[in-house]
């Protein structure tokens, strides 16, 4: 059950530089742990302290945010790819 | 109104555009956009919208051009070096074609100005380089019902959203708040390929031309997420959020915030 999870820039000092990483779950939550033991830290950075999303990065199953399935117990499946996407403020 | 030789002339190659013609580049001598930052984002799309012929261009900035600017600032030049950036850009534009009007803003937008100053426009383009702003100018486009054009960018990773207040979900339903002051790194602290600025700030631009003209499909309801290092365009879906606190039914949000700033090398330097 292979997870595709394309990392952020901010969040690739976590994942060794890598841009896209693979994990499991059958789950968002599940998924998130299973990140977290791999790439300690990068929970919460995702999450507050409530294990909620955080309001200014947004997880995506595929091209849905899960904001608008069902949060974190939106369902996984294989070949599912998760997109880490953090409002960025830079432009100057 | 009727173009001139000269006008015509001078855009024939997109009057020669199906969809576009004399009728189109009325339109675009006839509009008025503001953009917010004469920046990394904001130098290529007024570039752009300059020559194009878009009749009205505001440009609000406050700093004065850096020769470290100069790497991704593609409006500006090293003899403009210590002069307000909207002086500059002014110059360029106008260099560039007289058509176009230029109005400077040499001010930071504040919740206590941005009402008055967006007014006047037809749609606004966000090219600014922190979250303070950038909420604020969302907000004030939704109270105000003014489209805006939103681009991001950080390191090699490039946003970029097209928001039509009541139709489509705005920045707010996507990123529901900014990040607290110091988590995320901004402005200066982060670093940024030039030519990534060039991709988001031209998309903005060719956002505002479509917008204007009526034309293709804008990025209202889908963000646009590029990344420089594989040139990648991915979208991701944006609904409208029912319960955003600014632009639902039941907003929690009924006047601006100045939220505080966080970039703490912009803050040394205003000290
Ligand atoms: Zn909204």
């Amino acid at each position: 059950m292979a997870i595709k999870v394309r990392i952020p820039t901010p969040l690739q000092k976590l994942t060794n530089n890598q841009a896209e990483v693979e994990s499991e779950g059958k789950n968002v939550k599940e998924l998130i742990d299973n990140l977290e033991s791999s790439f300690p830290g990068i929970k919460e950075r995702l999450c507050d302290e409530a294990g909620k999303a955080r309001k200014f990065i947004n997880i995506y199953v595929n091209e849905e945010d899960i904001r608008f399935l069902q949060r974190e117990d939106t369902a996984l499946k294989d070949s599912d790819e998760v997109s880490i996407i953090p409002a960025i403020a830079g432009g100057a | 109104m009727g173009l001139r030789d000269d006008q015509i002339e001078r855009y024939s190659r997109q009057i020669l555009l199906p969809n576009i013609g004399g009728k189109g580049q009325e339109k675009i001598l006839n509009s008025k956009v503001l953009i917010v930052g004469a920046g990394g984002l904001g130098s290529p799309c007024a570039l752009y919208l300059a020559c194009a012929g878009v009749g009205t261009i505001g440009i609000a900035d406050a700093d004065k051009v850096e020769l470290n600017n100069l790497q991704r600032q593609i409006i500006h030049s090293t003899k403009e070096v210590g002069k307000p950036k909207v002086e500059s850009a002014q110059e360029r534009m106008v260099g560039i074609n007289s058509d176009v009007k230029v109005v400077p803003y040499n001010m930071r937008l504040k919740s206590e100005n941005i009402l008055d100053i967006i007014k006047d426009y037809d749609i606004v383009v966000d090219g600014s380089d922190n979250f303070p702003t950038r909420y604020l100018v969302n907000d004030a486009c939704v109270l105000a019902g003014k489209p805006l054009s939103h681009g991001g960018i950080f390191r090699f990773d490039g946003q970029a959203i097209t928001i039509l207040p009541k139709e489509g979900p705005c920045y707010r339903c996507l990123f529901p708040e900014p990040p607290p002051p110091g988590l995320v790194p901004s402005c200066q602290e982060a670093g940024i390929l030039g030519a990534v600025a060039g991709v988001i700030g031209t998309i903005q631009a060719n956002e505002v031309l479509k917008y204007i003209l009526g034309l293709g499909d804008l990025l209202v309801g889908r963000l646009l997420v590029f990344n420089a290092l594989n040139s990648s365009f991915r979208h991701v879906k944006v609904p409208k959020d029912p319960d955003c606190s600014i632009c639902s039914d039941k907003p929690t949000i009924t006047e601006l915030i100045d939220y505080e700033e966080f970039c703490s090398l912009r803050k040394d330097k205003e000290e």
